[in-house]
Order: C-alpha cells, then sequence, then structure tokens
C-alpha cells in the first residue's frame, strides 16, 4: 500500500497551503482533488482579495492559485487530479477513484480540506433550466468563457451574491436585479456599491415567488416578505430573465469527517455540520486535521492561513519540526488569522445589528437597505474629505479587514494604522499627485479621484474601471450616481492602464462641478 | 428525538406539497412530510424510506432542503436533527470500478 507523511484531499486554498508548510518542512505530500483543475474556487475569482498585503490582499484569486500551485510544485509536492476520495477510514486510510481503478493509500496524517457546497431554495420552477447556482455561473463565465445567459436575476446579497453580480455584467450579461429575503445586504458594501452603480436594483425583504417558463426560464416573479417571511400581497414584481443565479450561503462538505469518525458539532455560526477541531485544525481523530470551509465557512484567506497551520501542526507530530517551533510559527499564522476576523463581518458578528463603525460614524443605512450610501451620508466618513486640485476621496465606510490602500500611495497620504479594519483616512498636509494607485488598489473600488474644480465650471473624476470594451479619450456619455441613476452628461478625457494597476483601468471623466462628488461611473452612448 | 410515542398532529396537505425537492430522486416535499407522519423522525430513516440524498449528487443540492422539511414537521431546529450517517462510497462510482476495489494499489 502506498504510504505518505500526509494526505490532504482537496486542492483548493487550504489543502494546497498546507501540502506547501508541510512538504517545506520535510514532509512527503500527495494532494487528491476530485476535479479536472486544482485550485478550488480559486481559479474563478477573478476579483482582488481583500486583507493585508502580507496575505495576498489586492492580489486576484486566481493569480493567488496560480502562486500556490507553483510553489506546491516547487516543493515537490505531487497533486493528483481527477482523483476522488470515496472513504476515509479511522486508522487514516483513504480510498480513492482514480482513472477505472480504487486506490488504497495510507497517510500518517490526513487533512480535509473539501470545501463547501451551495445551498439551494425553492420555489415553483425552481428545477427550471435556468436556475443556477452562484458557483456555477463563475464556472461557466471564468472557467469555461461561457455566458450562462443574458439576463439575470441574483437572489442572494451576501459576498457571493454581490461579486458574482459584478462578474456576470463584466462577461455581458444584464443583471436586472439583486433580491435578499434578508432585510439589510449581507456582503460587504464596497461590493455592493460597485453593483449598485452600474444600475442594478437592489430589493432587500424581497423573495423570489416563482420562476417562469416550460422548458427552461422566461421570467421571475419576486415579492416583499414581511418579519415571518411570509409574501405580502401586493408586493409581487415580475421580470423577464433567462437566468435566475442563486447565491443563498454554502454548507461545510464534511461527511468524510463524519465517515472517519471525527466528532461533529451542527454550528450555526460555522453555517454547518463541522468536525470539533483544536487550534490547529486537528480533530477528534488524532492525526486528522481539517481546514477551510469544510470546517466552518469563511474567506478563501482565512482558508490560505488555517491550512498553512494545519500543515505546521502535521510537520509536529510527524518529528519534523518541533512542539517549540510549532508553536512559534503557528502563533504567528494565528496572529494574522485574528486580524482577518476582526471588524463588522467577522464570524462572531453573524445576525448582530451594528449601527456604528469603530469609529463611532454612523453607518450609512442606503447602503444597508438599497446597495449604496446616500449622498447627504457620505461626507461623514473619514475618508471622504475636500481640497483644492485632484484629491482621494475614499468611500470606503465599513470597518472590514483590509489595509493595501494605505501602501499604495508613494507620498503616504492614506493612513488605515495598525488596527487592519480602520476606515483609511487622508493626510491633508500631503499634496496628492494623481498617480492613481490607490484606485487601483482598493479591491473594493471606492477609491475615486476627484478635482472638484478646474476653474472652468467642470470637475474631473478619475474611477476604477473593469468592463470591456473600455472607453476611450473623448468618448460621450453619461454619468451615474451611486445608486446608478444617470445624474449628467460626461466625457472621457484620460483612460489609464499601466501594469502596476493590474487591469483595473483608471477613467478620468469631466462632469459639471456640482456633480464632482455625485458622478461615480461612466456609461457611453451607444 | 426518537420518541415515536410523541404526537406531531395530523397530516395536513399543503399547496406546495408536489414541488420536487429531491431532484435527483425526485422526491417531492409532499411525500417528505409524509414520511415523517409515516414515522420516520430521523434523516437516515428518510433517507432509507425514500431515497432523498441516494441520486447522483449524493444530497449536495437536497440534504440541507430535507432537513428543514422534517425538522419544522417535527417542531424542533434543524440542528437539533441528526444528519444521515456519511459511508463510503462517498460519491457516485460505477460498480465495475468499486467491484475492483484494491486493484489499483497492487
Amino acid at each position: 500500500m502506498k504510504r505518505y507523511d500526509m494526505i490532504v484531499v482537496g486542492a483548493g486554498p487550504a489543502g494546497l497551503s498546507a501540502a506547501i508548510e508541510a512538504a517545506r518542512r520535510g514532509l512527503r505530500v500527495v494532494v487528491y482533488d476530485e476535479n479536472e483543475k486544482p485550485g478550488g474556487q480559486l481559479f474563478k475569482q477573478i476579483h482582488k482579495f481583500f486583507g493585508s498585503k502580507e496575505h495576498k490582499a489586492k492580489i486576484r484569486g486566481f493569480k493567488i492559485g496560480e502562486e500556490l500551485l507553483s510553489e506546491a510544485a516547487a516543493l515537490g509536492v505531487e497533486v493528483v487530479l481527477n482523483a476522488i476520495v470515496i472513504g476515509l477510514f479511522r486508522e487514516k486510510e483513504i480510498t480513492v477513484k482514480i482513472g477505472e481503478s480504487v486506490e488504497h493509500i495510507k497517510g500518517d496524517t490526513v487533512l480535509i480540506a473539501t470545501g463547501a457546497s451551495e445551498n439551494m431554495v425553492t420555489f415553483p420552477g425552481w428545477t427550471l433550466p435556468g436556475v443556477i447556482g452562484a458557483g456555477a455561473a463563475q464556472t461557466m463565465m471564468n472557467l469555461h468563457g461561457i455566458l450562462p445567459g443574458q439576463r439575470v436575476l441574483m437572489l442572494g446579497s451576501g459576498n457571493v451574491g454581490l461579486v458574482v453580480s459584478f462578474q456576470l455584467m463584466q462577461a455581458g450579461c444584464e443583471v436586472v436585479a439583486l433580491a435578499d429575503a434578508a432585510p439589510r445586504v449581507g456582503g460587504y458594501g464596497v461590493h455592493a456599491s460597485k453593483v449598485a452603480r452600474c444600475g442594478v436594483p437592489f430589493y432587500l425583504s424581497h423573495t423570489i415567488i416563482s420562476a417562469d417558463g416550460d422548458d427552461h426560464v422566461t421570467g421571475v416573479t419576486i415579492g416583499e416578505v414581511d418579519k415571518s417571511w411570509k409574501i405580502i400581497p401586493g408586493t409581487e414584481k415580475h421580470f423577464d430573465v433567462d437566468t435566475i443565479c442563486l447565491a443563498v450561503g454554502l454548507s461545510p462538505m464534511s461527511k468524510l469527517c463524519d465517515m472517519a469518525g471525527c466528532e461533529m458539532e451542527d454550528n450555526p455560526a460555522k453555517a454547518g455540520f463541522v468536525p470539533k477541531t483544536d487550534k490547529f485544525g486537528e480533530t477528534s481523530v488524532a492525526g486528522i486535521y481539517a481546514a477551510g470551509d469544510v470546517s466552518g465557512i469563511e474567506e478563501a484567506s482565512s482558508a490560505m492561513i488555517e491550512g498553512r497551520i494545519a500543515g505546521i501542526a502535521a510537520a509536529a507530530r510527524l518529528g519534523f519540526i518541533t512542539v517549540e517551533e510549532r508553536d512559534d510559527e503557528a502563533a504567528k499564522q494565528e496572529a494574522a488569522l485574528d486580524g482577518l476576523r476582526k471588524g463588522m463581518f467577522a464570524p462572531g458578528m453573524r445576525g448582530k445589528a451594528i449601527s456604528e463603525t469603530e469609529e463611532g460614524v454612523p453607518l450609512s443605512q442606503s447602503l444597508l437597505n438599497h446597495g449604496f450610501v446616500a449622498d447627504d451620508e457620505i461626507e461623514r466618513f473619514p475618508g471622504v474629505t475636500h481640497s483644492k486640485g485632484i484629491h482621494p476621496v475614499i468611500e470606503c465606510t465599513q470597518n472590514i479587514p483590509c489595509n493595501p490602500c494605505q501602501d499604495a500611495c508613494p507620498k503616504h497620504c492614506i493612513r488605515v494604522g495598525s488596527n487592519i479594519t480602520a476606515l483609511p483616512s487622508i493626510d491633508p498636509e500631503v499634496k496628492c499627485t494623481g498617480c492613481g494607485m490607490c484606485v487601483a488598489s482598493c479591491s473594493g473600488q471606492a477609491i475615486f479621484l476627484v478635482n472638484e474644480d478646474c476653474g472652468d465650471g467642470t470637475a474631473e473624476v478619475t474611477l476604477p474601471y473593469e468592463f470591456l470594451p473600455l472607453p476611450q479619450k473623448g468618448d460621450k456619455g453619461t454619468a451615474l450616481s451611486r445608486s446608478g441613476e444617470a445624474v449628467c452628461s460626461a466625457e472621457v478625457v484620460g483612460v489609464r492602464s499601466t501594469k502596476a494597476f493590474d487591469h483595473t483601468n483608471l477613467l478620468t471623466m469631466k462632469v459639471p462641478a456640482e456633480f464632482a462628488m455625485k458622478a461615480r461611473f461612466f456609461r457611453r452612448e451607444d | 428525538m426518537n420518541d415515536r410515542s410523541r404526537d406531531i398532529g395530523e397530516f395536513i396537505p399543503a399547496p406546495d406539497d408536489d414541488m420536487i425537492v429531491c431532484r435527483c430522486e425526485e422526491i417531492t416535499k409532499g411525500e417528505i412530510r409524509r414520511a415523517v407522519h409515516d414515522g420516520m423522525f430521523t434523516l437516515t430513516e428518510i433517507r432509507r424510506y425514500l431515497r432523498t440524498g441516494m441520486g447522483l449528487c449524493q444530497g449536495q443540492t437536497c440534504t440541507k432542503l430535507v432537513k428543514g422539511i422534517v425538522a419544522r414537521e417535527l417542531g424542533v431546529r434543524p440542528d437539533e436533527l441528526e444528519p444521515a450517517t456519511g459511508r463510503a462510497p462517498m460519491r457516485p462510482i460505477e460498480m465495475r470500478i468499486l467491484a475492483k476495489d484494491g486493484e489499483g494499489t497492487k
């Protein structure tokens, strides 16, 4: 029987990170993944990640996947694809289907990093072709280059629903509406804002009543729900769509842990049935570890750190490093993990209503209820200031663990500080050169450069732009507000794309001066 | 939970009883609700009785939905219900390959 120091099930962010840490310390590691491509969900993530600079913030997800794969390969990690693990037994033996046979393999340690599966909701018509999960939409668009549909309704305002809505628009779909039964937007406000300013209406406290169509989706009806989740008669709204995308949460795929005899718990804070683990990710069965979404739904950034900790712990269990070294190295990772688990969206904050930021600034209620910060709310946030000439306007209004903007400015005019969830503020003493590095560095696309008064009654607004075809200098069109409403006509006076911006193009548009603080998106005249 | 003498009331038909919940095995919400009234109080029993979650996707789509329906019928919270047992093979596999279990190792 084949034997490895460590068997990893799942070649996603957690599994690969664990394999890297273990292999670096001398373990012989094999990673099995049932898919034909490695990387888990990472290769579907074309957006820039949040977090700290040390932990791959502002790098696009698929790039992180490429980095992890090449790192693993360089360390001699064996990654076996199309390999379906069909059993895991207490003795740390797995059965895996590879090609036409089932192999038995023993590991001195085993890491389960199988991730999560998408939740579904039922409504009349939910089994029609055209009702798809958000993950499926991403797979079609970002892995296979296939448009899921033309006109889409998205259900779910968590980060997945928001990010995938934006990606659907980038791919060329029209997102006709975003609905969520919850009364407030669930995901990051900055993700909601970039969807809302493209003109997508948000329907909070709304859910799907039914999907129409005989052999595929031709339309959808949504309605408002009351406090007991019942549809309020008379609130029905119909949309002609060919696709209904569901982003209603994830459930850990933890059955392998259960089967191996790991002690399990049904933990709503972790979004489902998960193995109980210690701080190193070790389950109740000695030598079997779990990391990433399988042990509690979180972001990929957290999954990578959990994986690293498990890899380090496995190395110590097998004597490749000492227990002291393990504690030392794991402590560094845990500190990073604690940083990522701070702020308004930390796992412990689920379901809690928050009314103000850590700085004591009242939250934008419009952002929570409609997906965009209202004009009369935006001025109260520390990143929104006014000065002569070009200057950054940072529309970052919630405490999330993210700080790349602070290092982006070569003049050091943006400050987040040592608390990674703090709202960025601007040093008024430093003169902005308009280089645009902050705009491109913001994973939430929440930074704009504004020259409020160009001296001729006009203002210039520079915004992050990630759609194709790219507008050209001289193009005329319409400026859209934060809510996606047309507010004035606009002319493109510059488009910048440099390697350092990493595909976030900087579009500068000229608008009448009174719209300097209102115009936040550009739509070209067709 | 497994007290079968517990009174859960009569089966009351509902308008959405014909909605398919387990799409692989085409099991409706009404069938699941009725199974609870037939005395199937655990998810493992429901699975054996109706084959929910036994199809191609192995319950990846319907497990949570079925759990919610059964819990509501029993008047308990979903997390109070014990999940159905996990066992090999964890994914659908052709019998001709499963029958050769171990041969690939030699």
